[in-house]
């Protein structure tokens, strides 16, 4: 690849993860909002009214919304025409390591089993890259995550026996959130996955977390199942923060396979109240529009 | 109007405070979180500059960044969950006489234990609000144990009302999120 396109390629990865520490996606944004609004908790509103602020400033003065910027994890849709396949790869690894340095971003990574910091993200595994190749497609649909320590220490995944059935699925995610919620800055975004075994349903609950606020599974079943869980968890009122209000969650989604009759997979992956994933589209000539943050980057 | 304590605190200044009441700090305030414990209650170092007795201290990893003479500033500091810090904290509380101990949700008995036992208070700042809290940070005035990393080193602050706190554990050895969550058990027994 022409060295002059890589930069630029390198560029636009760059800015967008800068991007993604810094505003909230539209939808979240927005969601947060309406909780702010129906909240009638004079001390939750306090707290909302504290993230409304900080999001505020952190545009303003164009800096991290959260200092926890997480472990940078990248999800690559790639179509099979894309001129750039084998750039990719060493493409996300430099503008990880440029946006966590230039932006700044805090420097997370720490390599395995010791307390040795890489100081710019990157490392063995790091950024999390996942591909999934789109048959004749030329675009690259590139969305990213900032894993957080807080509100990644929920996640679980669990192998249920099937006559456990969508009242075993409830009482999993209930008590994981009862257990684990507090400290991980509700109101959260809720991800389900469920699936055959422990690995695909925790690989599907974070797709579902990364589904945005708002839509709904393909199945009505589980579309149902999404709403139940989502008022059955809002009454146990732990947002925000754990100083307890209205509502536990801005969310919940479920990403749902056909699976093995004899085992009922259930993974939970949760996001904070400043759950930062973004989406941007990246075409063939490497011009590019971002999806997620379109009104966040209206002046 | 707005509760301000000011480093040093003293016990006088802490007693009457109630779990629930929202404080503000004045003075100087160092991060320290995980390794930063370990360092005080199982290897005994305390830091040159930074004084822990009537002091404050913040479980935080913050981003620092450079200005373009140089000089570091605080970008974004928010707390980090508190309770991590359980397992060492009465013993850190014990050791140092620290007074004022602000983080992220709460911690568990044998913290509140020794906040009641030695006179001091926990107090949560609402998670995630980052740039809010760099806005309350003065000056950054050092930083002490960089070997252990960006978000892991004792990061010494001077803070002007630095705030919303809201007291988690008074000293009278009331928790509140040990409370909260017991209101929110109940609603969970209901659920299932």
């Amino acid at each position: 690849m022409d060295e002059s396109l890589r930069q630029q390629f390198v560029r636009t990865v760059q800015d967008f993860t800068a991007m993604t520490g810094i505003y909230l996606p539209d939808d979240v944004e927005k969601r947060l909002r309406e909780l702010r609004q129906s909240e009638s908790i004079e001390n939750a509103k306090t707290m909302y009214d504290c993230m409304i602020e900080d999001l505020s400033l952190a545009k303003q003065l164009h800096r991290p919304l959260c200092q926890d910027t997480g472990v940078l994890q990248y999800f690559v849709e790639v179509g099979t025409e894309f001129p750039y396949l084998a750039d990719i790869e060493s493409v996300l690894v430099e503008a990880a390591r440029k946006a966590t340095l230039e932006t700044p971003l805090r420097p997370n990574v720490v390599e395995p089993l010791g307390e040795h910091n890489t100081g710019d993200n990157t490392g063995y595994g790091a950024p999390y890259i996942e591909y999934d190749l789109v048959p004749g497609g030329s675009d690259l649909r590139l969305r990213m995550y900032m894993a957080g320590g807080g509100c990644s220490l929920p996640g679980r995944s669990k192998v249920l026996m099937p006559l456990e059935g969508v009242e075993g699925i409830k009482k999993f995610v209930y008590q994981t959130i009862l257990d684990w919620g507090v400290n991980a800055c509700p109101p959260l975004c809720v991800g389900i996955g469920l699936g055959t075994c422990a690995a695909t349903s925790a690989m599907l609950s974070k797709k579902a977390l990364l589904r945005p606020i708002g839509t709904r599974s393909q199945y009505p079943e589980v579309a149902k199942l999404e709403d139940e869980i989502q008022a059955g968890l809002d009454s146990l009122g732990i947002a925000p923060l754990g100083f307890g209000g209205s509502h536990t969650v801005l969310n919940v989604n479920i990403e749902a396979a056909a699976h093995h009759p004899a085992t009922l997979g259930v993974g939970i992956t949760t996001g904070c109240w400043a759950t930062r994933r973004g989406e941007i589209i990246i075409h063939k000539d490497l011009t590019s529009e971002i999806i997620s943050h379109k009104k966040a980057l209206e002046v | 109007m707005k509760k301000v304590l000011t480093t040093p605190v003293t016990y006088e200044q802490i007693k009457d405070l109630k779990i629930g009441d929202t404080v503000y700090l004045t003075g100087m305030l160092a991060t320290c979180r995980d390794s930063g414990h370990k360092r005080v209650v199982k290897e005994k170092v305390m830091p040159e500059n930074f004084e822990f007795k009537d002091g404050a201290i913040i479980h935080a990893g913050p981003i620092v960044g450079k200005d373009e003479n140089g000089k570091q500033y605080m970008v974004s500091i928010g707390p980090t969950t508190s309770r991590r810090m359980e397992a060492a904290e009465a013993d850190f509380i014990e050791q140092t006489g620290i007074r004022v101990i602000i983080g992220k949700g709460g911690m568990l008995e044998k913290t509140t234990e020794a906040c009641k036992k030695f006179g001091a208070i926990h107090c949560a700042y609402p998670g995630g609000c980052a740039v809010v809290a760099a806005q309350e940070v003065e000056e950054l005035q050092g930083v002490e144990w960089m070997d252990l990393g960006m978000p892991e080193a004792l990061w010494i602050m001077k803070v002007k009302e630095f705030g919303p706190l809201v007291v988690s554990i008074d000293t009278e050895g009331n928790n509140l999120f040990e409370n909260n969550t017991k209101i929110f058990k109940e609603r969970f027994d209901k659920l299932v």
